[in-house]
């Protein structure tokens, strides 16, 4: 941090002349505070919005603690803990990528981001592939639509509503990172981003962490219950 | 100081500069405008629209109360109207009202900053609002609903009224009041002037900022559980719906834990403007500012605790119920700080009873009657017996009306001259102001005695023994109304005279008024510097209009 904020002071100038800077701000450091605390409060209104599922988790997981057990063993642990590797490693290079934004570092800057949405679309597919299986094996989420024929305690569609509502839920963040990840993957092309002007590599940074970090939590309750 | 003020209040009399409203007069100009007064002012517009309509399901529901059976609609219509009632003036009117339309044109004035922090994000939730609302208007016209404005588990889960679409303009609607939420918090912390430090703030901006802090932690929580809502109905997760393993309590709890909080947010920006007016109209330092200001933000800390006093009849834990309980009765605390700290301003003040004061006086009455009665609905033992009667529905209009409309009617009639530029004819304010008083007592004050004796809330039918004060309260709501009318047509009328407002018509001292009225498309010609605290009425003439 200490050197960005040095490097920040050293082109107080060029920050100044920012092609980027709204009208509205005074200074293109106040315009990048600003931004930051906008994104860290859409960040908590995004915990809030999956804790409403965290807690819908643990009380259903409670009230059906045998048939929870038995069905999380239908998913695929080592495909989840690959796709935990994944988005780890995206993590890392997304952070990457916001230290050689800070940095003027250009071509670092792409090559980042798009390791990053390629481990994005790596999770995909995976995903894809665990939710087809479940698919043909009638596994589906909601009274409904859950079809599965097979021996199993009452109650496991619950687990498989949870489950697909957590993961799906996440993966359209997914979806919606790569979107606006691809947006700054342009705008980097484009020269737009110097260390006086990176702000929305930050955001989505920030947002990119908090993703992999609701992953983190939903792989250990959905995949590693017993 | 004073002469400077002069100085710039005459030489805008004598020539008015291109202001917001005449910068641009296009409909593209309004539609893509990232100015924030203009978005303010297209909030205004559909926030009255609403009103207008939930006011009038208001007398409808009314007029079929007059006698007990059928008077102008049938049980199934009615259940849809008072439904619709509640749901239009919740979701559309009172959440976006204060903050959305007066917030989003006085606060970034306030600060002396040029706009909000994220212009376009708030655009982006005006028509995020005009969407969730043409939802909820999809909704009435394919059938309606019927499950009242909590849409409580099992019924919504099994009834064939159109709770899914509802529930996803409410989602909808949530990302609106989100955005303007994230919005003011940014704001406030970023583009305050030079030389305005958090206790140099007024605080009409510390009430709003309470209210964003509940808006951005509360709101998730609805959104979600509207989708929990609309998947249940439709597909069946097994969450809320008893008959596939779910919990309908659970459903309460997770409404309430939103929707106790957004009581906050509909009262606490009505405290925020009361806390202008009274100084302004008592041309008197307020008392006790960090107490006020403080005592918002606890509001708003002990609106998160305090969900489960709206389930003390469900079944939950005696336990629960007592802490709950007890939790409740904090509230009065910084509420009753807020009171005495008003009172103590006019004390010994000069007061002028201009129309916002009028307005603000019989906030401080039916707020203080609403505050009180929920303290009766917090106690235990008597909410048994007062649990879902008119007693509960008379405390929250004397809270909700009472509280928030008579404080956003107050703060449009403080910032009027401001937003349009033109003063409006002061008689006819206060007639209007007596005939919303005194209907608003006889529409609900005869409630508070309705449910006492054990009428029951959203009941079609009534036994003969209650129609007498059925019939009061039915005659208050045509005064109400009567109020209404007349306001509209004298604001309406003043639209259509010169721009005669001066820069500050009432003496008031905070950054609002140091600019033309209405002010420049950028608020400010030159970055405005703090020089006294808000609030100091020494140097300040006491108004002109």
């Amino acid at each position: 941090m200490s050197v960005a904020e040095n490097i920040e002071h050293g082109h107080g100038h060029a920050a100044e002349l920012s092609p980027f800077q709204q009208h509205h701000f005074a200074t293109a450091q106040q315009q990048n505070e600003a931004s930051k605390i906008g994104m860290w409060l859409f960040l908590v209104t995004e915990v809030l919005l999956f804790g409403g599922l965290f807690v819908g988790y643990g009380l259903s997981h409670a009230k059906f603690p045998e048939a929870w057990k038995s069905a999380h063993h239908h998913l695929q642990r080592e495909l989840g803990a690959l796709n935990t590797v994944v988005l780890l490693v995206s993590s890392f290079t997304m952070v990457m990528a916001v230290q050689a934004a800070k940095l003027n570092r250009r071509k670092q800057l792409i090559g980042n981001l798009w390791v990053t949405i390629i481990c994005a679309c790596i999770f995909l597919v995976v995903k894809y592939f665990e939710y087809s299986h479940k698919y043909h094996e009638g596994l589906l989420p909601f009274k409904a639509f859950y079809s599965y024929q097979g021996p199993q305690v009452p109650g496991e569609f619950h687990f498989f509503s949870f489950y697909f509502m957590m993961t799906g839920l996440h993966g359209f963040h997914i979806l919606g990172g790569i979107a606006v990840l691809l947006w700054v993957l342009k705008r980097s092309y484009a020269g737009d981003f110097t260390s006086a002007y990176y702000t929305p590599v930050d955001l989505i940074g920030l947002y990119w962490h908090l993703v992999d970090l609701i992953w983190i939590y939903l792989f250990p309750l959905l995949y590693l219950i017993s | 100081m004073a002469d400077v003020l002069h100085h710039q209040i005459h030489a805008a009399s004598d020539h008015r500069e291109v202001d917001y409203l005449s910068d641009g007069r296009g409909i593209r100009d309004w539609l893509y405008t990232v100015d924030h007064k203009r978005i303010g002012v297209m909030y205004l517009f559909f926030i009255i629209l609403s009103f207008f309509v939930g006011g009038m399901l208001a007398l409808a529901i009314r007029l079929e109360l007059l006698y007990p059976g059928r008077t102008i609609m049938d049980a199934e219509t009615y259940n849809r109207v008072f439904t619709l009632h509640g749901a239009v003036m919740v979701f559309l009117f009172i959440i976006p009202s204060i903050p959305a339309a007066l917030g989003n044109f006085v606060l970034p004035l306030m600060l002396g900053a040029k706009d909000v922090a994220f212009p376009k994000l708030n655009l982006a939730s005006f028509y995020i609002y005009c969407l969730g609302a043409t939802m909820m208007i999809g909704a009435i016209i394919s059938g309606g609903v019927d499950t009242g404005w909590t849409f409580y588990t099992p019924y919504s889960t099994s009834t064939n009224g159109a709770v899914t679409l509802t529930a996803m303009g409410v989602f909808t609607l949530g990302f609106s009041s989100i955005f303007t939420g994230i919005n003011f918090i940014a704001t406030i912390h970023k583009l305050r002037a030079p030389g305005m430090g958090w206790f140099e703030m007024p605080l009409f901006v510390w009430g709003i900022y309470s209210t964003s802090v509940i808006q951005v932690l509360a709101t998730p929580v609805i959104g979600i559980t509207m989708v929990l809502l609309g998947l249940e109905r439709a597909f069946g997760i097994g969450i809320f719906d008893p008959r596939i393993g779910g919990d309908p309590v659970l459903f309460q709890h997770f409404f309430w834990f939103y929707s106790h909080p957004a009581v906050y947010i509909m009262i606490l920006p009505g405290m925020a403007i009361i806390s202008e007016v009274i100084p302004t109209f008592s041309h008197r330092t307020i008392f006790g500012y960090r107490g006020i200001a403080f005592s918002s933000v606890a509001i708003a800390l002990v609106s998160f605790i305090v969900w489960g006093h709206h389930m003390f009849t469900s079944g939950q834990s005696q336990l629960i119920n007592a802490v709950f309980s007890f939790l409740t009765f904090l509230v009065g605390i910084p509420s009753g700080i807020k009171v005495f700290n008003w009172v103590a301003t006019m004390y010994k003040g000069r007061i002028t009873l201009k129309a916002p004061m009028l307005f603000a006086i019989s906030f401080l009455l039916l707020f203080t009657i609403g505050g009180l009665t929920g303290l009766f609905l917090g106690s235990l033992s008597i909410d048994i017996h007062l649990h879902d009667t008119y007693f509960v529905v008379a405390h929250f209009h004397y809270v909700m009306m009472g509280g928030t409309v008579i404080a956003f009617l107050a703060g449009l009639h403080y910032w009027w001259p401001k937003m349009f530029g033109r003063m409006y004819n002061e008689r006819l304010a206060a007639i209007s102001c007596a005939l919303i008083f005194v209907g608003f007592n006889t529409t609900f004050l005869t409630q508070f005695v309705l449910g006492s004796r054990g009428m029951p809330r959203r009941y079609y039918n009534y036994l003969d023994q209650f129609q007498q004060l059925h019939m009061y309260s039915t005659f208050g709501s045509w005064i109400l109304g009567a109020g209404f009318f007349l306001m509209a047509g004298y604001l309406l009328a003043s639209l259509r005279g010169p721009k005669n407002a001066p820069m500050d018509p009432w003496g008031g001292t905070t950054l609002e008024w140091q600019t033309q009225s209405p002010p420049i498309t950028h608020n400010f010609h030159d970055v405005p510097v703090l020089k006294h605290a808000p609030y100091d009425y020494r140097n300040i003439p006491q108004g002109e209009a």
